[in-house]
């Protein structure tokens, strides 16, 4: 096993960035969080050098290894190199492919349905992406039932790789909502998920990363409007 | 542990190319079968309601979509042969990336090769010739992307060797021109059989696309 300071470049808002922290913090692993200040306007050196090819939080540093990018492929390198720690990614080959599957699909169908609703202009764009937005929390209702086999986390009695991968959106989810005044997870249409919520915030792991409500609410509210006064696409967020 | 294997796919799908390759490797005797995608069929529909694509991998009943992540779980499952991911947790990672890499700029900018005209079909051929060149990169003195073996970014990547006289035609572009390690390397995996028996004909793929532009409505 590769020994060595543990560092992750990130944004204390970035959902992705919270991931790796998550993983690190289930495996009692020591690191520094470097905090990437100006993300939307002007990269560091750091990160340009560290992630040329998609310029993007989180990184990973590890001892002499070179940098590690991609949330979900740093938390399986987590798991994988501190495999005396709780496991991450379940056991069972099907299982493992399941949470690897609705981890896909919400970095690559769901997220960026949440980030369009984020920028719609007008009633239509936002009535269609909404729908989008709650027809992914309704399959992972379903989901949490399927995992979770009675217990209290997609990953069974404990946190594991499909927890992170949608519990770090929890935040976000969380303006998207006031933003748009809906409920996405609450108690009546989303039971499984509304008590699996609480407490993946209040887990040991995470409640330290998890970003403030309110400071996140704020910081949105500065993104969307640099994105569209920049005329950026969402893929920048 | 072999159990019941089936392979819902549609013969020019690069991702399909990846699962067949990955059983092949592993020596998996599997049911293929082919898929009309204008007229999905109703198991298709019932294993990936989600993305309704192919490939979807069945294994004693049970689907398992997405290219990437079948190839992971064949090779997690068949774990005692021709092992695909390597044990090192840091190249392990590396080749997840560049997979990852593969996947979202290669297929994209492909298609818009042969979907586009004008500046749009340049500005993608330029940009896909600095991915495949970053890719040729990764390559370094090793005769595989896996280093001395076929590995899983081989995997993910090779089946879109036989996309690119495709890509070539349209784009008026050689790519051997431009990235010769990587067609060296292409020509290499195409010796092994797992790889010459799951990629389709290069001339048929052009002539899938030239009818499925005429479909399309695409000039």
């Amino acid at each position: 096993m590769a020994s060595g300071e543990v560092k992750v470049l990130g944004t204390w808002a970035s959902q992705f960035a919270m991931r790796p922290r998550i993983a690190l913090n289930i495996k009692s692993v020591d690191y520094e969080f470097i905090e990437e200040k100006n993300l939307l306007e002007e990269k560091s050196q750091l990160l340009l050098q560290s992630n040329p090819v998609h310029k993007k939080v989180p990184v990973l540093f590890h001892g002499d290894n070179k940098p590690i990018c991609e949330s979900l492929i740093i938390v399986q390198y987590i798991d994988e190199t501190w495999s005396s720690g709780p496991p991450i990614l379940p056991s069972d080959p099907y299982d493992r492919a399941t949470a690897r599957f609705w981890a896909a699909y919400l970095d690559d169908k769901w997220y960026p349905a949440v980030k369009s609703l984020g920028i719609a202009e007008g009633e239509e764009a936002k009535k269609t992406a909404m729908a989008q937005v709650e027809e992914g929390v309704a399959l992972m209702e379903e989901a949490f039932g399927k995992c979770s086999k009675g217990k209290g986390f997609f990953g069974g009695d404990e946190i594991g790789f499909l927890d992170i991968a949608f519990g770090s959106f929890l935040g976000w989810l969380r303006v998207v909502e006031k933003f748009n005044g809906a409920k996405l997870i609450d108690e009546a249409k989303t039971p499984g998920l509304a008590d699996w919520a609480e407490r993946f915030c209040s887990h040991a792991a995470v409640k330290d990363v998890m970003p403030d409500a309110d400071k996140l609410a704020e910081f949105a509210m500065i993104v969307v409007a640099k994105i569209k006064g920049l005329g950026l696409a969402a893929q920048s967020l | 542990m072999e159990g019941e294997v089936v392979l819902l796919d549609f013969w020019p799908s690069m991702f399909g190319m990846r699962t067949r390759i990955a059983l092949a490797e592993k020596q998996i005797k599997y049911e293929y079968r082919e898929e009309d995608l204008r007229n999905k069929s109703a198991l298709l529909l019932q294993m990936n309601p989600v993305h309704k694509k192919i490939p979807v991998l069945i294994h004693n009943g049970k689907p398992i979509c997405e290219s990437l992540i079948q190839v992971q779980y064949i090779d997690e499952v068949w774990n005692d042969r021709a092992p695909l991911l390597p044990p090192n947790p840091y190249q392990r990672a590396t080749a997840r990336f560049w997979a990852d890499f593969v996947d979202k700029k290669i297929y994209d900018l492909g298609g818009k090769l042969w979907r586009t005209k004008g500046e749009e079909q340049e500005a993608a051929k330029k940009e896909l010739i600095e991915c495949l060149k970053l890719l040729e990169g990764q390559l370094g003195d090793n005769p595989y992307f896996g280093g001395k073996d076929f590995g899983f970014l081989d995997v993910a990547l090779v089946p879109f060797y036989c996309w690119f006289y495709t890509y070539e035609k349209f784009g008026r572009f050689s790519i051997e021109a431009e990235c010769p390690k990587l067609i060296a390397w292409a020509k290499r995996c195409m010796q092994k059989e797992s790889v010459a028996k799951s990629l389709a004909d290069q001339e048929k793929i052009y002539d899938f696309v030239l009818h499925l532009k005429k479909a399309l409505g695409i000039e």
